[in-house]
């Protein structure tokens, strides 16, 4: 990997006793998006804002572009950053002047502030408000304010507190995606923290899980949402941990599995007799009327739907087994051709690559 | 009423005549008042942005004596601070009773806590998070704070008026440690009570023109810098 622009060691914050953020390494890469999810209280403002030198942490060494961070460089540093925080923060001034603030800080002469700062607000669509007040913004300009005052500063690494988290769900879909292409097009190294799942799938080209202020699992987007290492992390990237069972055998990189009602074959190598838990995306399950016991490995089990929870473009589906609850997504049509009600008996199968086995976390 | 008419008529000849007592007088009022006025500031202002940005033991109580510091009589202020400064008092030594310096203790300690306390809740209105996204693009430590005050001018110079007008009103405190002593200690206020006494009505209402004329034109270039850049209000449709 090249070399990282941004390297937390051994990071620890406390409130108090409580140990919010516990982080022995972390290292962020050039032109990398690190997306980091997390629930509520995970501790992901925190971990931005030691990142982006905002609050010293308790222990430990953050080293930007191999340089320490300690105290009378941190300024200098923290001026080659740009940090977004969840509420759009701005003064009460025109939304030029406000997109302009991070320059004029920097003490730029007027015209080069206006070289810069005009272009992102045509990138972000807000040319038009420049005169306007910030106090007359709606919330989608408001955070389009603010990314265009961080994006104006051209930061080496810019960090972004769920800033879509308090707009509507049309209004952050079209500045995720206009960001998604900022990202990608500037190629700068930005640092996006969400507990929104498909956020963090859209933005991230690298992603953490973050739960109880220690990283859970770093990884690319894809193997972290299909391949979470406990039922913690599955739990958090959705991948629903349900069906326990016991490895029965294990050969050429398949595992046999059996749990009660079925087995299924899944990839990867675990001793025979170890108890493990089956991770299945909702959307990885597909529902049938077929009946008949399976005698061989088929990767299908009989299900109860408990209920049902209509949502867009997917029906929820609740369901038990006899190995464990489940829970599918079946779309609008196939739901419909279904005709499937409460209390329905179902056959749930899914292919031996959407399986994903994790041994079961220690209660 | 004529006594009105006569008074009013007297106070413009007696200002725009040019009597030289009444500007003397004037003159200092404007001097004790603007000094006690700046330090009040000086360190009201600072006092107050600590208590509304920091958190220590004791923050309720501070918080709690500088609100009833707001509504400090002035009478009780001239009394502490003429035992404080008499001449065995403990900062007798300083020789400081009845002379303009110790108006300009007294008027502190009166308009203290009102800057402090308006300050204080200027600061509140702030949301708390502005501070830190401030210093997330670049903003020093100075920056930060000057860009917090420029954020909260508007009650911030509701405080600065507040001290003001509590200054330059007050009477109570300048008669007890200035003791009202002609051509030195003499303000606008101590020489209304004083000319009133003594049946002077048209001087009286004279310096309670200029006073009132004085506290206007500052609380009107006040306003001024206030208002200058108010966001309107959307009229209902």
């Amino acid at each position: 990997m090249a070399e990282a622009l941004l390297t937390l060691a051994d990071i620890v914050v406390r409130h108090g006793q409580t140990t919010v953020l516990d982080v022995p390494r972390l290292e962020i890469f050039h032109g990398e998006t690190l997306a980091i999810i997390g629930p509520n209280g995970a501790g992901k403002s925190t971990l931005l804002r030691v990142m982006g030198l905002l609050q010293p942490p308790r222990g430990g060494a953050i080293h930007f572009r191999g340089e320490r961070a300690n105290g009378p460089n941190t300024l200098v540093m923290r001026r080659r950053m740009a940090s977004v925080l969840q509420e759009p923060l701005l003064l009460n001034a025109s939304v030029y002047a406000n997109a302009a603030l991070g320059l004029k800080i920097r003490r730029l002469d007027r015209a080069e502030i206006r070289r810069r700062v005009l272009p992102w607000l045509e990138r972000l669509g807000i040319a038009h408000l420049a005169e306007r007040r910030a106090r007359t913004l709606s919330g989608g300009e408001l955070q389009r304010t603010s990314l265009a005052r961080a994006l104006a500063l051209d930061p080496e690494l810019l960090l972004l507190d769920e800033p879509f988290s308090s707009l509507d769900p049309s209004t952050r879909e079209s500045l995720l995606a206009d960001l998604r292409d900022i990202l990608r097009q500037t190629a700068v190294t930005a640092v996006f923290v969400t507990h929104d799942r498909h956020e963090a799938f859209m933005l991230g080209t690298r992603i953490g899980v973050l739960s109880g202020g220690k990283l859970l699992q770093l990884g690319a987007g894809a193997e972290v949402f299909t391949r979470p290492v406990d039922e913690k992390v599955a739990e958090i990237v959705g991948a629903e941990a349900g069906i326990r069972g016991v490895v029965e055998a294990c050969r050429g990189g398949f595992t046999l599995i059996r749990f009660e009602g079925g087995a299924a074959e899944a990839i990867g190598d675990f001793s025979p007799g170890t108890p493990v838990v089956l991770c299945l995306r909702p959307e990885d399950i597909r529902l049938s009327r077929e009946s008949g016991a399976c005698e061989t490995t088929c990767n299908r089990l009989a299900v109860t739907v408990v209920k049902i929870i209509p949502s867009t473009p997917h029906y929820r589906l609740i369901l038990d087994s006899r190995a464990g609850p489940l829970s599918a997504l079946v779309p609008r049509a196939a739901f419909e051709s279904l005709g499937v009600r409460e209390g329905d008996a179902l056959s749930a199968s899914f292919d031996t690559a959407a399986l994903h086995v994790i041994t079961p976390a220690k209660r | 009423m004529d006594l009105i008419w006569n008074g009013i008529a007297t106070a413009f000849t007696l200002v725009f005549g040019g009597d030289a007592e009444v500007w003397a007088i004037t003159w200092l009022s404007l001097k004790i008042s603007g000094f006690a006025t700046i330090i009040s500031l000086l360190l009201g202002m600072p006092l107050g942005i600590l208590l509304a940005m920091s958190r220590f033991p004791g923050r309720a109580l501070a918080v709690a004596l500088v609100n009833t510091g707001m509504g400090l009589p002035p009478v009780v202020v001239g009394l502490f601070v003429s035992i404080f400064l008499w001449r065995s008092g403990p900062l007798g030594f300083l020789d400081l009773i009845y002379t303009p310096a110790a108006i300009v203790i007294a008027q502190v300690v009166i308009a203290l806590p009102i800057v402090a306390g308006l300050t204080l809740t200027s600061f509140q209105t702030l949301n708390p998070n502005l501070g830190l996204q401030l210093a997330g693009i670049g903003a020093s430590k100075a920056q930060t704070l000057w860009l917090l005050c420029k954020e909260a001018r508007l009650p911030l110079l509701a405080a600065v008026m507040a001290g003001f007008g509590g200054i330059i009103s007050e009477v109570g405190a300048s008669m007890m440690v200035g003791g009202n002593i002609r051509g030195q200690t003499r303000v606008l206020t101590t020489a209304t009570v004083l000319e009133t006494a003594r049946g002077n009505f048209d001087l009286a209402i004279a310096l309670s023109l200029i006073l009132l004329a004085l506290s206007f034109a500052i609380n009107f270039i006040l306003t001024h810098i206030q208002q200058r850049q108010l966001t309107r209000w959307p009229k209902p449709s």
